[in-house]
């Protein structure tokens, strides 16, 4: 049974990507008892999957490191891996909350040697590398080398199966634990962060742009595994659709973001992360390179602008203000953009080793449905009202942000929760 | 606290260690070498049994010091997690034998790089202390801010409802800063279809009642000394009289200049009153009351309205501003519903380059307006000429693709904004006037804080004027601890997003204070009890210390002998890479700490054909490299030892002359990335390594070395595959240029 202690005067964050991580650091470094709750097997969220930050072109985990090494040392913060929130009821000071554990099968005599991962046979898609180009992992695995808890996991496919026992037999140090069951526990917390942060939209949807039906369209997040070394390519920028290199390469703003049909809204990070990217091929090829983007506004805000400069004075970037209107491949396997250029209103027929879609970014959670009322926009995100009482969003859940202006929104949501636990512990004054 | 040292050093024969090591081996040299007082061997010493036996030795036997001799330092920390002993770690597992090939013929070496970490670790350990708070500490709640605009009193309303005191400092005769100047604010709740109203006035009223909060207007703060936990701030009113108190933290909101519309001389600006900035243009909407708009230069109903985006900005011409200001686009959508609320048959059309209104709220903000019939022109506007009693203004529409003009009643600018971030204390010429008093300030601006801080009067800037710290995954590391920069001082920003940021740096202000009070560090190292002191008999007042220190920690007392204020510093350990003579030392982290391991691992004879590299990798980034190296299978030699260090800027030059007068065949450095998009978490520890290090050629050539024995390298976490790279071509290198031949 998992044991957690919280009174009304602890801090409950729901998500563990970098805003709840943040969240949960700063409230309990000041003292607060925090539980942090995330579905999946390990922290580390979105974040985790990228390959590079803007602006600075520098790697995630090197923050991660720093928050990991906060977290293993921080005797206020109790993290809850494979854990979700089920229901939630009460009021701000007073709130109960029922999470549902899910097994991981691995207790914490784990030691991540891997003797379980190499026992077991079976192998399934990795959802660490957004399962793209046939990217693969173990039934026994440990999600990425920054995973936290550092602890491996049994995929619940392979219960009951002989895999399940070999990984079992290969553990020395009885870490193995195939009787796990599902669990629910109740938690009492004074304040709750909701950092659930988002998923990319689901680019199906956005069906001129074929990318359920031509290879060599792929999303802005899929990109970022690619160019990855630790990625399902080793870093090679490829075409998907015969492993060719990918020099000519487009990047469409907007996919799914600022379109009526989709998200209304603006994503914000599409234009950076675009940006961004093109660095990547430039790594890769040098003035071999090709790179198109399609926009309606390049939103390199504030001093993002520098980025933008660096970015349009190469030569081989060409920007090219309009909304594609469809793609179509050719009989290479181009993916071939087709649009009117509205500067100037020319028609193209532009052809692409490789397209990537800017995908936008949608609430992960839906806040309607969370057992309790708050108040959401339109777009899904939770709005900073007063009716929300003792829940506050952080990062994406309030709007479509960066990874900066989450770590902010996540700072300034760990203040709000902090002054409700203190009014309940009579200690604001 | 024993004030004896007894060691115990634990032995794990777990994940492999027992099969490919020979433990008893190693439970001897800790014996024999270590000299730890206790040995034990462990199955599986992270299990509940293994961290019971070390436990029980500690509550029962008096260990006070322990090696563990297992896996990274990174990995079960949670399991080794003791408290009040010393805990050093051999890493065996990532080390040593991930690293190296499970093969007969590498078992020798293999065991050789065990055997020295279980010396190093004793080593290590032998010469910690385990630290405590210094008693230098309080706790003071107060929180100092400095600006009384909608950040610097959304701090102080944050603050207070957390149940911490605050102090608002405002230089003019009232609060609400920018936002008090305008009619309405950009919308920041759903529908987010129309201007809402500014808050200022609920948030004057919210502090007028709170009791918790201090205001001084017309007041300016002369002085700030101390210490996050012990500020001293001298509060001056525009007469001169001076209160003086005492604050444990300081949140900086001092906002922001508009950029002078007098440098736009094409757009007409200055030479008709009908070319008005957006502030400029609240005043008139305020003036007009619900009433159609009218313009100063005739009286006449404004008819026509023509918003300028990007006026002297996201520009590389002389005296513009290269950056986008980041509240613009909204601001002009906002002022053109304004213009159509009062007076339905205006027109109004914003030129723009890109339309920058991001997020959920900015794209329904741009529709509405859309909605609201206000045009939107991409174009860009080259000149405006007053003529006739209109404006007609030239521009290049960019969809036409064609030279267009339009004949307006009133031309707005979207000037940016230019960051209040005080002196630049880079620039040692204006800071050295500053600290003259008979000679006038050269710089035209005045410090904010006017900190008595032997680095500079401000916080440092990062770029363009702005006080930032130039991390994304935390924002508010600005390099004086205890000092929060927030709103458009720190970087571009609207009023919502200003908002956001106060409290984030409240938040980082109120924590900072909680910390100074019971000793402990801040980010990157939060709970770190150890801190500098210096012997100071040894000192020679050479100043390196106070100069080097990232973080502007160290000032100097009447005697001219650095003062360490324990509270400012971050525990980098830059200072005691700086020291020339050796004297900066924290409690478990010194210069014997390090050397003592170099010294303690064993080095063979010349002759026997094993060199000795020594790694000093940066704890944060190359450390961990090195480790996903291992746990991705990577193999390097087994002629390494690695020594983690807090910052590159730790590194001793005499860590690096000792080795090499030790006998290693090779030494590598390896940091984070120094340049302007540094990754030292640091800020400036990686830059100084690579300073001193470029010097330490002289050490070489004295000793008659080659200089391909010493290399630093910029590493990131990311770079496993280069970090083994890196010590496999050291190897070889030695390979070609020979042993050392300082073997003793």
């Amino acid at each position: 049974m998992t044991d957690v202690i919280a009174t009304n005067e602890t801090i409950l964050v729901v998500g563990g990507g970098i805003s709840g991580m943040t969240a949960a650091l700063e409230a309990s470094e000041t003292g607060k008892q925090v539980v942090l709750v995330e579905k999946n097997p390990t922290v580390g969220g979105r974040v985790s999957q990228l390959y590079k930050y803007f602006p600075k072109l520098c790697f995630p985990t090197c923050g991660m490191e720093i928050n990991l090494k906060r977290s293993r040392q921080n005797n206020n913060l109790t993290v809850l891996t494979l854990a979700e929130v089920t229901a939630v009821s009460g009021k701000a000071g007073d709130y109960s909350v029922t999470v549902k554990m899910t097994p991981r099968f691995v207790n914490s005599n784990c030691t991540a040697c891997g003797e379980c991962g190499k026992a077991v046979e079976a192998e399934f898609s990795d959802e660490h590398n957004y399962e793209f180009m046939g990217a693969k992992r173990k039934g026994a695995y440990l999600p990425h080398n920054m995973a936290y808890p550092q602890r491996y996991v049994i995929d619940p496919r392979i219960i009951g199966t002989a895999d399940a026992d070999k990984a079992k037999a290969a553990c020395k140090f009885d870490a193995v634990d195939l009787e796990q069951k599902e669990e629910t526990i109740e938690l009492k917390v004074g304040a709750i962060v909701y950092a659930t942060g988002w998923r990319p939209y689901d680019a199906n949807k956005i069906q001129p742009y074929g990318y359920d039906r031509i290879a060599n369209v792929i999303t802005s997040v899929e990109f970022e595994r690619m160019a990855d070394p630790n990625g399902p390519t080793g870093g090679k920028l490829v075409r998907p659709s015969d492993g060719k290199e990918a020099k000519n390469v487009a990047f469409i703003q907007c996919a799914g973001s600022r379109d009526r049909n989709h998200l209304k809204h603006c994503s914000r990070i599409c234009c950076m992360a675009s940006l961004k990217q093109t660095t990547y091929v430039q790594d890769a090829f040098g003035a071999d390179a090709n790179i198109s983007v399609y926009y309606i506004d390049i939103r390199a805000i504030d001093r993002f602008e520098d980025f933008y400069k660096k970015v349009q004075a190469q030569d081989n970037v060409t920007f090219i203000k309009s909304k594609v209107a469809n793609i179509v491949e050719d009989k290479d396997g181009n993916a071939v953009c087709r649009g009117v250029d509205t500067e100037g209103y020319t028609r193209y027929e532009n052809p692409h080793d490789l397209v990537v879609l800017a995908i936008g970014m949608e609430p992960s959670v839906n806040f309607n449905n969370l057992g309790i009322d708050v108040v959401a926009n339109e777009h899904g995100f939770l709005e900073p009202d007063e009716a929300n009482g003792g829940i506050f969003a952080a990062g994406v859940a309030s709007d479509a942000l960066d990874v900066n202006r989450s770590v902010q929104s996540a700072t300034a949501a760990a203040l709000r929760a902090i002054q409700v636990v203190n009014r309940v512990g009579g200690t604001e004054a | 606290m024993a004030d004896e040292k007894k060691i115990g050093c634990y032995i794990c024969k777990g994940c492999g260690l027992g099969e490919r090591l020979d433990t008893d081996e190693l439970e001897t040299i800790a014996t024999r070498e270590g000299k730890a007082n206790v040995v034990k061997q462990h199955d599986f010493l992270c299990n509940a049994d293994g961290v019971k036996m070390i436990q029980d030795d500690i509550d029962n036997d008096g260990v006070n010091h322990i090696v563990i001799g297992a896996c990274s330092r990174r990995s079960k920390a949670e399991a080794f997690n003791f408290q009040n002993v010393a805990i050093s770690r051999a890493n065996l597992r990532e080390g040593v034998i991930w690293i190296r090939p499970d093969e007969p013929d590498a078992q020798e070496t293999t065991q050789e790089m065990a055997a020295d970490y279980i010396r190093m670790a004793c080593a290590e350990t032998k010469f910690q202390n385990i630290p405590a708070a210094s008693g230098q500490q309080g706790l003071n709640k107060k929180l100092l801010v400095v600006g009384g605009g909608i950040a610097g009193m959304t701090s102080a309303i944050e603050a207070s409802k957390a149940g911490y005191p605050a102090t608002i400092v405002e230089k003019t005769g009232k609060l609400g800063g920018a936002m008090a100047d305008m009619v309405a604010r950009i919308p920041n709740r759903s529908p987010y279809a129309d201007p809402m109203d500014t808050g200022v006035a609920a948030m004057i009223a919210a502090i007028e009642a709170d009791s918790n909060i201090t205001v001084h207007l017309n007041s300016t703060v002369t002085k700030t000394s101390g210490a996050p936990g012990r500020f001293s701030a001298d509060i001056t009113t525009e007469s001169g009289a001076t209160t003086t108190d005492n604050f444990g933290a300081i949140v900086q909101a001092s906002g922001f200049t508009d950029y002078d519309a007098n440098q736009l001389p094409e757009f007409a600006y200055g030479k008709t009153p009908d070319v008005v900035t957006q502030r400029e243009l609240e005043a008139m909407i305020k003036e007009a009351g619900d009433g159609p708009v009218k313009r100063k230069s005739d009286g006449k109903v404004i008819a026509s309205a023509l918003f300028v985006q990007c006026a002297g900005q996201r520009s590389d011409k002389e005296g513009h501003l290269s950056y986008c200001s980041g509240f613009c686009c909204s601001a002009s959508i906002k002022e053109a519903m304004l213009l159509k609320d009062r007076n339905a048959d205006c027109d109004t059309i914003i030129c723009f380059d890109d339309l920058r209104t991001p997020g959920a709220g900015g794209e329904d903000f741009y529709r509405s307006g859309q909605k609201k019939g206000v045009t939107f022109t991409k174009s860009k506007v080259s000149e405006v000429v007053p003529a006739n009693g209109s404006l007609t203004v030239k521009m290049h529409d960019l969809i036409l693709n064609d030279d267009v003009e339009a004949s307006v009643d009133l031309v707005v600018l979207a000037t940016g904004l230019i960051a209040n971030s005080g002196v630049d204390i880079d620039d040692k010429s204006a800071e050295n006037v500053a600290q003259d008093p008979t000679q006038e300030y050269k710089v035209n601006v005045d410090s904010i804080l006017n900190l008595t801080y032997r680095q500079g009067r401000d916080l440092p800037k990062l770029t363009e004027n702005f006080a930032d710290s130039h991390f994304i995954c935390f924002p508010y590391e600005t390099r004086r601890t205890g000092i929060y920069a927030a709103g458009p001082v720190r970087r571009p920003m609207d009023a919502a997003q200003a908002i956001e940021d106060a409290t984030g740096a409240t938040m980082k202000a109120i924590q900072s204070l909680e910390h100074a009070a019971t000793g402990e560090a801040v980010l990157p190292r939060p709970g770190d009890l150890s801190f500098p002191t210096f012997r100071k008999e040894g000192c020679t007042q050479c100043k390196r210390c106070t100069v080097e220190c990232p973080f502007g920690a160290i000032d100097e007392d009447e005697q001219r002998y650095p003062q360490y204020n324990e509270s400012r510093c971050r525990r980098c350990g830059t200072c005691m890479g700086a020291c020339p003579v050796r004297i900066i030392s924290f409690e478990n982290y010194s210069v014997e700490t390090v050397g003592q391991q170099i010294k303690a691992a064993d080095m063979p004879e010349e002759f026997d054909e094993k060199p000795r590299i020594l790694v000093l990798a940066c704890e944060n980034d190359a450390y961990p490299a090195l480790d996903m190296a291992a746990m991705n299978g990577m193999q390097y030699s087994a002629f390494a030892r690695v020594v983690p260090v807090r910052c590159l800027g730790s590194v001793n030059t005499i860590w690096v002359s000792d080795a090499l007068n030790g006998g290693y065949d090779g030494i590598i450095l390896m940091g984070c990335r120094q340049d302007e998009n540094y990754q030292c978490h640091f800020v400036k520890g990686s830059e100084m390594a690579h300073t001193r290090m470029s010097k330490i050629a002289d050490t070489l050539q004295t000793l008659s070395l080659e200089e391909e024995r010493v290399a630093t390298y910029e590493i990131a976490i990311t770079d496993s595959a280069r970090t083994v790279q890196i010590i496999n071509e050291m190897e070889e290198t030695i390979q070609k240029i020979g042993m050392s031949p300082f073997k003793f």
